[in-house]
């Protein structure tokens, strides 16, 4: 499977889940929320400064539809994270791509027929 | 275990906030050597999986359900310090976007599940890959007991900041059982869905995965040293 199709497929996976499966996940409280409840410091929990956020709660504001509103979150939160992960990692990265990336671009090179002519200029550049 | 505003003080949260940010800091040095062109797409991908992982509660019993950290599994695919830059980005988006986990208890929540989550997940995986045999069909199952153990960890951690800092005064064992005997379930479902997660990507493409980078480095060396120019390859078709 090439690199392309394989990240390709992953997203769609990601974007799946995080815009359909969602709706079934378990709606009980999880580990943490259930300790507090009954260990009794549930109580001390504060409603976050971005409860009024049109995604709060994995909810879209003003769409009722509890799968579509459950949906649009998800997807537009996942969206989110892949450009703000997916930049930091891009912008953190080693610059310059391994020799085998730069094997499809030298090989694209050479099925152009001005190849010839280009590959005069290349010491140059490099 | 998205701790919400209010169940650490103020100082408690403020001391979690400058450990997150230096492992955060430290972090982004590490990644570097981590990321290239080949990877950097692979760790957005993994942050979105591991936000989009987060979103599905599976039921644990008794009313109660848990959802995947990540930790672990983002360590093995894409390397433990970006692995603290992604789970970091998610627990961002989360608490500003989501109103999931408090705003003053980011830092709480990058210290549990970022940084607790990953270097306990991603040492065990160390640990597990050197013990079990040396073939890529091990990496799954030492992810899985990464993820096994990097829950109930965080939640030793999650324990002890409460002890120190909690707002109501309940008794730290009392607080500790609990906590233990419920991530210590959660950690099952974690162990599975990133053994299985670990275990497809290996299965199509084992060089995306940094955890399995010293086993495939030694499976190449094998092929070529063992195998003069020329003759047939005995592991082709195996």
């Amino acid at each position: 499977m090439s690199r392309k199709t394989f990240l390709g497929g992953f997203l769609l996976v990601v974007l799946l889940i995080a815009g359909g499966g969602s709706y079934y996940a378990s709606s009980h409280p999880d580990g943490l929320e259930h300790v507090a409840e009954t260990t009794g410091f549930g109580h001390t929990a504060g409603d976050s400064a971005a409860s009024d956020s049109p995604f709060a709660g994995y909810s879209t504001k003003g769409v009722d539809d509890a799968r579509l509103s459950g949906g649009i979150a998800g997807v537009a939160g996942a969206l989110v994270v892949l450009l703000l992960a997916g930049g930091l990692a891009w912008a953190v990265r080693r610059r310059g791509g391994r020799p085998d990336d730069q094997v499809d671009e030298t090989t694209a090179g050479q099925s152009d027929e001005h190849a010839g002519e280009r590959r005069v200029d290349s010491p140059s550049e490099a | 275990m998205h701790v919400p505003d209010g169940f650490l003080d103020a100082p408690t949260s403020l001391g979690t906030g400058v450990v997150a940010a230096v492992g955060v800091a430290v972090a982004l040095r590490g990644a570097r050597k981590e990321l290239d062109d080949r990877t950097a797409p692979m760790a957005g991908l993994v942050a979105t999986f591991v936000f989009a992982g987060q979103m599905m509660n599976f039921p644990v019993g008794a009313g109660t359900s848990g959802h995947l950290l990540g930790g672990a599994l983002a360590a093995v695919l894409v390397g433990p310090w970006t692995a603290v830059l992604c789970i970091s980005v998610v627990l961002l988006v989360q608490a500003l976007f989501m109103a999931d986990g408090g705003i003053t208890a980011l830092g709480t929540n990058v210290t549990l599940m970022a940084l607790v989550g990953v270097a306990v997940g991603w040492l065990v995986f160390v640990g597990a890959r050197a013990v079990l045999p040396k073939r890529l069909s091990s990496i799954a199952p030492a992810a899985a007991i990464g993820a096994l153990v990097s829950v109930p960890a965080a939640a030793v951690v999650f324990t002890l900041l409460f002890a120190v800092g909690g707002t109501a005064p309940i008794a730290f064992g009392t607080v500790l059982a609990a906590m233990l005997t419920w991530h210590l379930a959660i950690g099952v479902g974690e162990a599975v869905i990133t053994g299985l997660v670990v275990a497809s990507v290996t299965a199509v493409r084992p060089d995306l995965v940094y955890g399995a980078r010293p086993v495939l480095e030694r499976r190449e060396l094998e092929i070529r040293a063992g195998r003069p120019v020329g003759t047939p390859n005995p592991e082709a078709g195996a």
